[in-house]
């Protein structure tokens, strides 16, 4: 760290004696402390995946009981669902504004936006974010985005429809689709606010990581936690923008009339002027940034997730460098290997050969961060709080899903299993259960350091955790079978192939698991609600953790420490260290915190 | 009533759920930290975390005893029986990794749930562990890349040797159409500028290219058995994608290109139909269909095996049901039904 940076730190410690005066507004609404904006970032997370669930969990009761006439459907859907039944058109908006919410609303900016902006600071040390207005604007225009994305399901012609993929013509063209017309320019419009106000949050946190380090504070003492953020930070920078020129040039073809991805298309009688478009060039685009995605989706969660099983095992994380090495890895992987997603789309199949290469790759830092946990738990002391709970949840979820990647990760079996309910099953499991479980470990594991000190009910906790990790088995491992025996997604019923009248059984049982976890979710919500104004003061360093965030007082403050920052002399992971007697460093504690100096006779222990 | 029913209900649990936790509160009272995990706390999730270990079990084999009957028959293209044998070996591979994991990640869980003074084992790294961890994925994981690419480059090697059947697949919102290239084996040029729909010319074929006029357009996909055959993929509006899963057999139809698959079919639809396991399935599902008949639903004739071309790459509000027959049959029948077909240039003199 440069001499500069450690004098601004110097300076601004001297600095935050005194106080603003507070408005509501300031404090509430337009705030710029870390602590707010990342509980803004949280509560409107869960907003948005309250509706993306429940529009899961209405999907699929379409597929289990394709044509059924429901009155909760009706009374949601409106127009969309005449007397009851779910229009087609409607089931395609649902599947894509699912998609759409449930990755960028919720695994992106409710996950990494509300723990990265929570931890970093007072993880490493220091007053605030690096600019704690660009972290304002950044979440209110998340917020304009969702507001966008929501307003978008209450146009006439209905919400976009293309698949979350928005691959064109289809969604280029609105006599195509209802949903390509306004509902689609929404979308666009949405997406392109949400990639600006990602990026601004990304830079932010990479700044602050890089810049305000409190002293002692070296890179390879930092919490996993925060080199996971830092590196989605980075991945976030380097294909958002790609996705943005992606949107760009769809909203042109669309609206202006040129033929970037559009060409020969004869469409309701007519033909239309473009020509010399393709659309294999826009899945590239979408993809350059759809695959690092779903590591920016995952990634914060593994952070998340070894900080909460060390903490929670009373044991160091287990291979603290190949842990970071493994996510550089799978960062610097996630970013050539999109073409995984393309094996059968008219790509060249050379290209097919060198993603099929690179993607199986991803399965050796993948394979060491879980053999990694693993022995974390091994020989430990196990805390089972539901934040360690959903912590052992994510490693199973994690490789369940992920073992599944082999299959569809080699461009030669993905040709049968693409585009089937095989896909839908690996990523869900992978990507999707194992992030929400990450998100719900951090809230569990967070919550005191956002509510003042508050602590969320651990009873409640169980029960959601128990009833999700059945549930989640329930719903994504019988679905394999569904995609192996062939059915494609995005059927809005499968009763026009007699060949798959068979596995509406596995359909039901399916939605049957699925809309019990959407009622464990309301016990989450019901725990996260009342704890926050009616839950139980515990101490202020609750789960006996070593990092920074807990040195902090558990009212929040501007500037996170009263007098001075706490300098750092060790790593964060010094759990249940002894000297060569087997006594504890500090007598009848079985961790040493980080801002505590080492003892005399004290050795480093891990390399 | 019935929504006041569901809303009472839902109130009496939550209710039920919130007296609990109340009841659970009131025996911890005195502790600071008492929302955070104590020794009985450890011990039930401990012995839960073994309990949910057997349920990953169950839920495998349930689905396999249940479920493993409902996957795709035996391949019926050349190259399907690689596809195959590779699939297999990648879930032996799977499902190994998958067992061991599991249970060492929830019977350790279970194994070394918390107690109050026990002592956790300072473990920090070791260097060989991560070694034999690293590199036993990178060898295993070798073996299938170099396996699957050897397999891939076959299959999309798609090239003229063997005098193989050339056959236009068609994509439009939402049907499928297929032009047999006629005795040239030469498929006639188009493009949609050239679609003529009061002429009928619904595939855009240049009418002044000789190779169009013995052209033939069907509706249903014939195909000989044994011979080569070698897709060409057209779409007139958005994408689709052309899956015969029978045949292990995918490619996307994107309007603006060709583009292309190739297989060389094995089994005739006949003898598909004699397949044990494809009789079982016919079993089944027509006994669905007589329930349903017995109910007085729709969709309730007995079905008949068939091999099917889908569309899998959404494509608009009927892509649920956009779909071709593919009969295989012998090559003399093959014959005989091309010969009774009309030729393009039939179909346009008849028009005009």
């Amino acid at each position: 760290m440069s001499a500069t940076a450690h004098a601004h730190i110097e300076d601004h410690a001297d600095d935050h004696g005194h106080h603003h005066k507070e408005t509501f507004v300031t404090k509430y609404i337009f705030s710029q402390d870390h602590k707010m904006i990342s509980k803004q970032y949280l509560i409107t997370g869960l907003i948005m995946g309250t509706i993306g669930i429940a529009m899961s969990l209405m999907f699929r009761m379409q597929l289990a009981w394709p044509g059924e006439s429901f009155p909760i459907f009706e009374a949601l859907l409106g127009d969309w669902a005449p007397n009851g039944v779910m229009d087609a058109d409607i089931y395609l908006a649902l599947v894509t504004i699912h998609g759409t919410i449930m990755v960028f609303f919720v695994l992106t900016a409710g996950l990494s936006g509300t723990f990265s902006n929570l931890l970093i600071p007072l993880q490493i040390g220091a007053r605030d974010m690096a600019s704690g207005f660009l972290n304002m604007v950044s979440y209110w225009l998340f917020f304009l985005s969702s507001i966008i994305m929501v307003s978008s399901l209450f146009v006439e012609a209905g919400p976009a429809n293309a698949g979350w993929t928005i691959y064109p013509p289809l969604s280029a063209l609105p006599m195509a689709q209802s949903g390509s017309g306004m509902g689609m320019t929404l979308w666009l419009v949405s997406m392109a606010i949400f990639i600006a106000s990602s990026l601004l949050g990304s830079l932010n946190y990479i700044v602050t990581v890089i810049n305000l380090r409190t002293k002692g504070m070296s890179m390879t003492r930092l919490p996993l936690t925060i080199w996971a953020f830092f590196v989605t930070a980075i991945i976030g920078v380097v294909s958002f923008p790609v996705l943005l020129s992606a949107a760009l040039l769809l909203i042109m073809d669309r609206s202006f009339g040129t033929s970037f991805f559009l060409s020969d298309i004869f469409i309701q009688g007519e033909v239309l002027h473009y020509q010399g478009g393709s659309p294999v060039l826009f899945e590239h685009l979408f993809w350059f940034l759809g695959h690092p995605e779903v590591y920016i989706v995952i990634l914060p969660a593994m952070g998340i997730v070894s900080e909460i099983m060390a903490t929670n095992a009373r044991k160091p994380i287990f291979g603290y460098r190949a842990m970071i090495a493994s996510i550089i890895a799978i960062a610097f992987l996630s970013t050539i290997v999109w073409g995984h997603h393309m094996f059968v789309t008219g790509m060249n199949p050379f290209l097919g050969s060198v993603f099929t290469f690179t993607t199986l790759l991803i399965a050796i830092p993948s394979a060491v961060k879980s053999f990694n946990w693993i022995t974390t738990l091994w020989k430990g002391n196990l805390q089972l709080n539901p934040a360690m709970l959903f912590s052992i949840g994510l490693v199973s979820t994690f490789i369940t899903g992920g073992l599944t990647g082999i299959i569809l990760g080699d461009s030669t079996l993905d040709i049968n299993v693409h585009d089937t309910y095989f896909v839908v099953a690996h990523f869900h499991l992978v990507m999707g259960i194992s992030a929400l479980y990450g998100l719900f470990a951090g809230v569990y594991h967070w919550f005191p350091k956002m509510f003042e000190g508050k602590m969320m009910n651990k009873n409640l906790g169980y029960i959601h955790f128990w009833i999700t990790a059945v549930c989640a088995y329930g719903v994504f491992f019988p679905m394999h079978f569904v995609g192996m025996a062939g059915v494609p997604r995005r059927y809005y019923e499968n009763t026009a192939f007699p060949m798959f009248d068979e596995l509406t059984d596995v359909q039901v049982l399916m939605t049957v698991f699925a809309l019990v976890a959407g009622l464990a979710q309301l016990v989450f919500l019901y725990n996260f609600i009342s704890s926050m104004f009616y839950g139980k003061k515990g101490s202020k360093n609750p789960w006996k953790a070593n990092t920074l965030e807990w040195t902090a007082p558990q009212e929040h403050m501007h500037g996170n420490w009263p007098g001075a920052i706490p300098h750092v002399h060790r790593w964060a992971y010094d759990y249940s260290k002894t000297d060569e007697n087997g006594e504890y460093i500090i007598p009848g504690q079985d961790f040493v915190p980080q801002n505590i100096p080492m003892k005399d006779d004290e050795e480093e222990l891990h390399h | 009533m019935t929504t006041f029913l569901i809303l009472a209900v839902l109130v009496l649990v939550a209710i039920a759920i919130w007296q609990m936790t109340r009841i659970f509160e009131l025996s911890q009272i005195g502790t600071v930290d008492s929302q955070v995990a104590n020794d009985r706390d450890n011990r039930y999730n401990g012995y839960l975390l073994f309990l949910f270990l057997i349920f990953i079990y169950a839920i495998t084999i349930f689905s396999f005893w249940k479920y493993g009957k409902f996957l795709l028959p035996e391949a019926a293209s050349e190259h399907g029986a690689s596809y195959d044998q590779l699939e297999l070996v990648s879930y032996a591979i799977i499902f190994t990794v998958q067992a061991i994991t599991q249970v060492l990640l929830h019977y350790f869980g279970f194994k070394y749930r918390g107690k109050q003074g026990r002592k956790a084992l300072y473990f920090a790294d070791n260097d060989r562990l991560e070694f034999i961890w690293t590199i036993i994925p990178v060898i295993t994981l070798a073996g299938l890349i170099l396996w699957g690419l050897y397999t891939w480059t076959d299959i999309m090697d798609i090239n003229d040797e063997d005098d193989p059947l050339i056959v236009e697949l068609y994509a439009q919102q939402f049907n499928w159409t297929a032009r047999y290239a006629g005795e040239d084996n030469v498929l006639g040029g188009a493009n949609v500028r050239m679609i003529d729909i009061d002429k009928a010319n619904i595939l855009g074929i240049d009418e002044s290219d000789l190779n169009a006029s013995d052209d033939v357009i069907v509706k249903e996909l014939h195909l000989p058995v044994g011979r080569k055959v070698n897709f060409k993929m057209r779409s007139q509006d958005v994408l689709h994608s052309a899956y015969m899963p029978h045949f292990r057999a995918q490619m996307n139809c994107v309007p603006g290109m060709t583009t292309q698959f190739s297989f060389t079919p094995t089994i005739t639809t006949a003898d598909m139909r004699n397949n044990p396991d494809v009789i079982d399935k016919v079993d089944r599902t027509n006994e669905i269909r007589a329930e349903r008949a017995a109910a007085g639903e729709d969709n309730s004739d007995p079905w008949e095996f068939d091999y099917v071309l889908l569309c899998n790459k959404i494509c608009g509000k009927s892509h649920y049901n956009m779909q071709m027959k593919i009969i295989v049959e012998e090559e003399e029948e093959y014959n005989k039904w091309i010969a009774e077909q009309q030729t393009f240039a039939q179909t346009m003199s008849s028009v005009q």
